[in-house]
């Protein structure tokens, strides 16, 4: 169910679910800890073979894919953790120092 | 008193040799009368071999008193080696009735306890099991001389007891051990 | 106003049958007529019979349930919250340091408004450790959130128990049933059972609003709340307690008309025109009941309140069935060390406060860990309220410990 929390923060108790039950599965989406960062992932494309260790191993599935290749980071959710760049083989991915230009 | 005519009975014995089951025997006695009853044993590190005690509160009214029994009616004592290491008539009532497993005499036993006044009864239950039901656990007989001792109900009532209760649980011969174990107790039990 | 108290002899023709059973064997019985989907229990003295027999039933395939046997009663109640999250009809039970380990759950069960019910049987807390009666067990839990009810019979606790599941599902809280350890559980009694179908019926088939299982509708359960929601979620936990206390009421109403056992908040015994009384909750209420007879005979007007319901603690029903005495005392099975005295005094003490008409106060605790509490000790309450009631003596200042050796 799509849950419309709107102002959440100034809600009285009634409107709140039961038992403080989220209504809508998954929502923390909506909550973007991008902004924790303060090293941000770059891929190097040429180095990259899409051998996708960065997919499984980032904490917040951050690392986007389709059609089974790297096809970028989720910057909105990213905290610049490290591990991605860490785990890749090749040496793809370089961790920069954040700017906030994304 | 305000609860009906309550009669209170406090059993000695030791672990393992049935007190809770007549407690629960005679319990469920009264239920079949229509009467009201608690039956509770006093709980605490005891193990087999222990002396504990358990009592029995019968009523033709609801009982609401939930406290111990300390001045019983009726005491029974399943276990004749307790006499020498506990109080068995301790706040017994001076009306009060005395039920004994032994061999002895009621006039023994009175002497025996320094007891005055109240009633004493002997039976040797422990043998009598052993003769009717082949092991020696002296409670059932135990029950047919506090009928016959207190007159609660007629033996025959106690007898029809036995057979429909344990006639779930035991074999024919057994339950008809058991009935025998009832009735004998209550014609071989003496009085003083 | 809701009738709060009850009829105890008022008792109409019930169906079912008459037992003797003890209080734990008849808790057990009512667990298997209620047939949940779910027990996670964990044994200990005094509430072990409870789980053994029930575990029989599972044993013999004469319930449905999904018995999970558990290392600890931490496990327990993470199971049970689990479980009833799931959507499930859970219940459990327990006694004193299982109680008491399953504390960081209990207001997790009632925060995330789980009708979880548990029976738990009275044992003092250790230490020194002791297996006997008192109520500092389910005292301690007594701000958890949870429902509580007394019962000061086997009867008492065999209807609690039923009554229990609707009030749960019904408010949407957890309910703990209460009865005394080895004085309730052991004692073997008579008390009166209903057929397994009208048990099934009265309680019904559970349907859950909100299900960790409903893969349909998919929620998130138990989640964190920061400063801006915690305060709210709490509100929202004490209006719900507050409202089960009219949930009871019904609930306790339509099981009078299909047990005709009418309960109340709690029991008035000679209440009305005495101008004494005693405050008084569980096993103990029977012997006060027995004492108030024979002073009675005597002419003492002395009366007495029985509280079943405990949490949500019905104060202005209190408050009102109290104020027409000269003195009222309060008993306690567990005491509130360093407080003023027990938690039933405290509670009731505040009750009366804002009152116009009030009677004079004295607490009492008594019987902690199954120290025997005779008719003797109760004579001596009676005793002192003559004294309060008739000027003669001023309400004692410190709690006084009935029966301890000086």
């Amino acid at each position: 169910m799509k849950w419309n929390i709107k102002g959440v923060e100034s809600w009285g108790w009634k409107k709140h679910p039961i038992g403080a039950t989220i209504p809508e599965a998954g929502n923390a989406a909506y909550y973007k800890t991008g902004g924790w960062r303060t090293e941000k992932p770059v891929i190097d494309r040429e180095k990259c073979n899409n051998c996708l260790i960065c997919w499984i191993n980032c904490p917040d599935s951050s690392v986007i894919v389709k059609d089974e290749k790297f096809a970028g980071f989720d910057y909105d959710h990213c905290k610049g953790c490290g591990i991605c760049a860490k785990v890749c083989a090749l040496k793809a991915i370089e961790m920069q120092a954040e700017r906030g230009e994304e | 008193m305000g609860e009906g005519k309550l009669t209170e009975i406090r059993w000695h014995a030791r672990g393992g040799q049935g007190a809770v089951t007549a407690a629960k025997l005679l319990a469920e006695t009264a239920l079949a009368q229509g009467n009201y009853f608690q039956a509770f044993p006093e709980y605490g590190p005891e193990r087999m071999g222990a002396p504990i005690q358990a009592f029995t509160r019968i009523s033709t009214e609801p009982i609401h008193i939930r406290s111990s029994v300390t001045n019983p009616n009726i005491v029974v004592v399943l276990d004749p080696t307790l006499l020498n290491t506990v109080d068995v008539t301790a706040g017994m009532q001076t009306d009060g009735i005395l039920i004994v497993n032994t061999d002895d005499e009621p006039a023994e036993i009175r002497k025996m306890l320094r007891l005055k006044g109240r009633k004493i009864y002997t039976v040797n239950a422990t043998r009598i099991a052993q003769e009717t039901i082949g092991r020696p656990i002296p409670n059932t007989p135990m029950m047919g001389a506090l009928v016959r001792a207190t007159g609660m109900m007629p033996i025959e009532n106690l007898a029809d007891y036995v057979r429909s209760s344990f006639g779930k649980k035991f074999a024919a011969e057994i339950i008809e051990g058991n009935v025998k174990a009832v009735e004998r107790a209550y014609a071989e039990v003496k009085a003083e | 106003m809701a009738k709060t108290t009850t009829a105890p002899r008022a008792r109409a023709k019930a169906k079912g049958k008459t037992v003797a059973m003890t209080g734990n064997a008849g808790c057990a019985l009512a667990m298997k007529q209620i047939n949940p989907d779910v027990v996670a229990a964990y044994p200990i003295t005094p509430q072990t019979t409870i789980v053994e027999e029930f575990a029989n039933y599972v044993a013999n395939g004469q319930v449905d349930t999904e018995y999970v046997n558990v290392e600890s009663e931490h496990s327990a109640m993470s199971a049970c919250i689990g479980a009833s999250a799931a959507g499930a009809r859970v219940m459990t039970t327990t006694s004193s340091q299982g109680l008491a380990l399953m504390w960081e759950e209990l207001s997790i069960a009632s925060a995330m408004r789980l009708p979880i019910v548990m029976h738990n049987v009275n044992r003092a807390l250790s230490g020194p450790i002791n297996i006997h009666c008192d109520h500092s067990d389910s005292m301690g839990a007594r701000d958890m959130g949870w429902v509580q009810l007394f019962s000061e019979t086997a009867q008492e606790s065999y209807d609690n128990t039923i009554i229990a599941v609707k009030v749960a599902e019904k408010a949407l809280l957890p309910v703990m049933v209460l009865h005394d350890g080895f004085i309730t559980s052991h004692a073997i009694d008579r008390f009166d059972v209903l057929d397994d179908a009208d048990v099934q019926k009265f309680v019904g088939e559970y349907k859950p609003k909100h299900a960790l299982l409903n893969v349909d509708n998919p929620e998130t359960f138990g989640p964190f709340a920061m400063p801006a929601f915690y305060y709210e979620q709490r509100k929202a936990l004490r209006v719900a307690l507050d409202a089960a206390k009219d949930i009871v009421l019904k609930v306790s109403n339509d099981y009078a008309k299909i047990s005709g056992r009418e309960y109340g908040l709690f029991e008035e015994y000679r209440l009305a025109d005495a101008n004494i009384a005693i405050v008084v909750l569980g096993s103990t209420a029977g012997t006060t009941k027995y004492v108030i007879d024979e002073a009675r005979e005597k002419g003492v007007k002395v009366g007495m309140l029985k509280l079943r319901l405990f949490r949500p603690f019905p104060a202005a029903e209190i408050a009102a069935a109290l104020s027409h005495l000269k003195a009222v005392a309060v008993m306690d099975r567990s005491d509130s060390i360093g407080a003023l005295g027990g938690p039933v005094y405290l509670e009731v003490k505040a009750a009366l406060y804002n009152s116009k008409k009030r009677p004079q106060i004295q607490g009492y605790v008594y019987g902690l860990g199954g120290r025997d509490t005779g008719p003797d000790q109760i004579e001596t309450v009676i005793e002192d309220l003559k004294k309060i009631a008739g000027g003669k003596e001023a309400p004692r200042e410190a709690v006084t410990l009935l029966g301890v050796k000086e």
